[in-house]
C-alpha cells in the first residue's frame, strides 16, 4: 500500500482543481458591479417609465453637449490606456509613461468637467426624483472614475520610477481593465440618461 | 461567452463593441424613437446570434501521450470513488492481473469530489480529506486481496484526474468503476464515453452496485 500519508493536512491540491484566484476575483467584481449599477438603473427606469416622470423634468435640461465632449475625452483615455500597455509590452517605456500620463490627465479632465457641470446644472439631488436619479447614476460613475484615477496615479508614479517591463506589467493591466470597464459604464449611462 | 475583463486587450475590444452598439442606438434614437428601437432590437439580435455562433464546441482533445511502463509490467490505472472497494472491481483487477505473465502494477485514483459552490470558492480541503480516507480504505482492501497498489487523490473532475494520473503513471489499462445507471453521476455525464474518446488506453467499465451488496 502506497498512498501518500496526510495525517495532519489534506493532500496538496492539483492546480486544475482550483479556480484561478484572479478569475474568481474578476467574476466577483463584475457580479458586484452589475448588482450595484443594476440597482441604480432599475430606479432610473422605474422613475422614467413606470412613474411616467418627464425626462428631464421641465424646466431643467441636461448638458448633453458638454457630456458628449466629456464622453469623447473618456473614450480617448481608453485609447491612451491601451497604447500605454501595448508600449510596455514592446519594451517602450516612454510610450508607457506618456500613455499613462495622458490617460490620467484625460480622466481628471472628465471628472473636473463633471463636477463643474454639477455646480451649473440648476437642480440638486433633493430637488425631485429626476434629480436624485441623475446625481445617483452619474455620481456613482464619478466615484468609479475617482477610484480609477487613484489606480492610474499609482501606476503612473511606478512607471516613472522604472517599474514594469515587457514581462511584468500586471500593475498596468489591472488598472487598464478597470478603466475600460468604467468607460463602458459611462457609455451606457450617457446613452440612457442623456441621449435617449 | 468569454469573460471580457480577463485582460486589458479584451476589455478594450469590449469597449469598442459597446461604443458601436450604444452609438448606433443613440444616433438612431435621436433621429426617431422607433428607429432607435429597431436598431436596438436588430443589434441585440445580431449580438446574440454572434454569441451563439461563437460558442463553438471545444476541439476534441488529443489522446494523452502515454509513458509506457517497463517491459514485463502491466500498469492498471483504476479510477473510482465510493465504489472502489466493490467486489466486481476487485474481481476485474484480479482478472487483469492474472491474464498476463507480466507483473501487475495497480494505481488507484480517488477524485476529490466537491460541491460546485465549494469548488468555486476553492474550498476543497474537506473533499480531498474525504477522498484520501476512501483511498486508504480501498488500498487496504486491495492489500487484503493480495493486490499491491499505490494511489493518489485526484482532481474533482474525474476526466481531469485521469489525465493527471496518466501523465505520471503510464497505464496500459484504464478501469473506471461507477455506480449503476441511474445512480451514477459519472455515467450521466458520459465519463466512460469521454474517457474512451480522449485517452489512447483500453478502458474497462465496471459497475458496482453497493446497494445490492457488491
Amino acid at each position: 500500500m502506497a498512498a501518500v500519508d496526510h495525517a495532519a493536512h489534506p493532500p496538496v491540491a492539483n492546480q486544475s482543481s482550483r479556480v484561478d484566484a484572479r478569475t474568481l476575483g474578476m467574476f466577483l467584481f463584475i457580479a458586484s458591479e452589475i448588482m450595484l449599477f443594476g440597482s441604480f438603473f432599475t430606479i432610473y427606469f422605474f422613475v422614467r417609465v413606470s412613474a411616467g416622470t418627464p425626462w428631464p423634468t421641465p424646466p431643467y435640461e441636461l448638458p448633453v453637449f458638454v457630456a458628449g465632449m466629456n464622453t469623447i475625452i473618456l473614450v480617448t483615455s481608453s485609447f491612451t490606456m491601451h497604447w500605454a500597455l501595448q508600449s510596455i509590452k514592446r519594451g517602450n517605456r516612454s510610450g508607457l509613461q506618456a500613455g499613462l500620463t495622458l490617460t490620467f490627465l484625460l480622466g481628471l479632465t472628465f471628472l473636473l468637467t463633471q463636477i463643474l457641470e454639477y455646480s451649473r446644472i440648476g437642480f440638486a439631488p433633493y430637488t425631485n426624483a429626476f434629480g436624485s436619479v441623475f446625481f445617483g447614476l452619474t455620481g456613482l460613475h464619478g466615484a468609479h472614475v475617482f477610484v480609477g484615477l487613484t489606480l492610474l496615479a499609482f501606476a503612473t508614479i511606478r512607471a516613472f520610477r522604472g517599474h514594469y517591463s515587457e514581462e511584468e506589467h500586471h500593475g498596468v493591466e489591472i488598472p487598464g481593465i478597470y478603466w475600460h470597464f468604467v468607460d463602458v459604464m459611462w457609455i451606457v449611462v450617457y446613452t440612457t440618461v442623456y441621449i435617449l | 461567452m468569454a469573460n471580457p475583463l480577463t485582460s486589458e486587450s479584451e476589455a478594450f475590444r469590449f469597449l469598442l463593441g459597446a461604443l458601436v452598439y450604444f452609438g448606433a442606438i443613440a444616433i438612431a434614437g435621436v433621429i426617431n424613437a422607433w428607429a432607435g428601437l429597431v436598431v436596438f432590437i436588430a443589434l441585440t439580435v445580431a449580438v446574440l446570434w454572434w454569441w451563439w455562433r461563437s460558442r463553438q464546441p471545444a476541439p476534441p482533445r488529443q489522446a494523452t501521450g502515454i509513458r509506457g511502463g517497463p517491459p514485463g509490467e502491466l500498469r492498471i490505472l483504476v479510477i473510482a470513488n465510493e465504489t472502489v472497494g466493490g467486489a466486481p472491481l476487485l474481481d476485474k483487477i484480479k482478472q487483469l492481473a492474472s491474464s498476463t505473465d507480466d507483473t501487475a502494477n495497480v494505481h488507484v485514483v480517488s477524485p476529490a469530489l466537491n460541491s460546485p459552490l465549494r469548488h468555486l470558492a476553492s474550498d476543497e480541503d474537506p473533499a480531498r480529506a474525504a477522498a484520501q480516507e476512501r483511498l486508504e480504505r480501498s488500498l487496504g482492501k486491495l492489500e487484503e486481496e493480495g493486490i499491491d497498489a499505490s494511489g493518489e487523490v485526484g482532481d474533482g473532475d474525474p476526466l481531469q484526474a485521469i489525465e493527471d494520473a496518466l501523465r505520471t503513471f503510464g497505464a496500459d489499462r484504464l478501469v473506471i468503476s461507477t455506480h449503476p445507471e441511474g445512480r451514477s453521476n459519472w455515467l450521466e455525464r458520459g465519463l466512460v464515453t469521454q474517457a474512451r474518446e480522449r485517452f489512447a488506453v483500453p478502458v474497462d467499465h465496471i459497475v458496482v452496485d453497493l446497494q445490492a451488496g457488491d
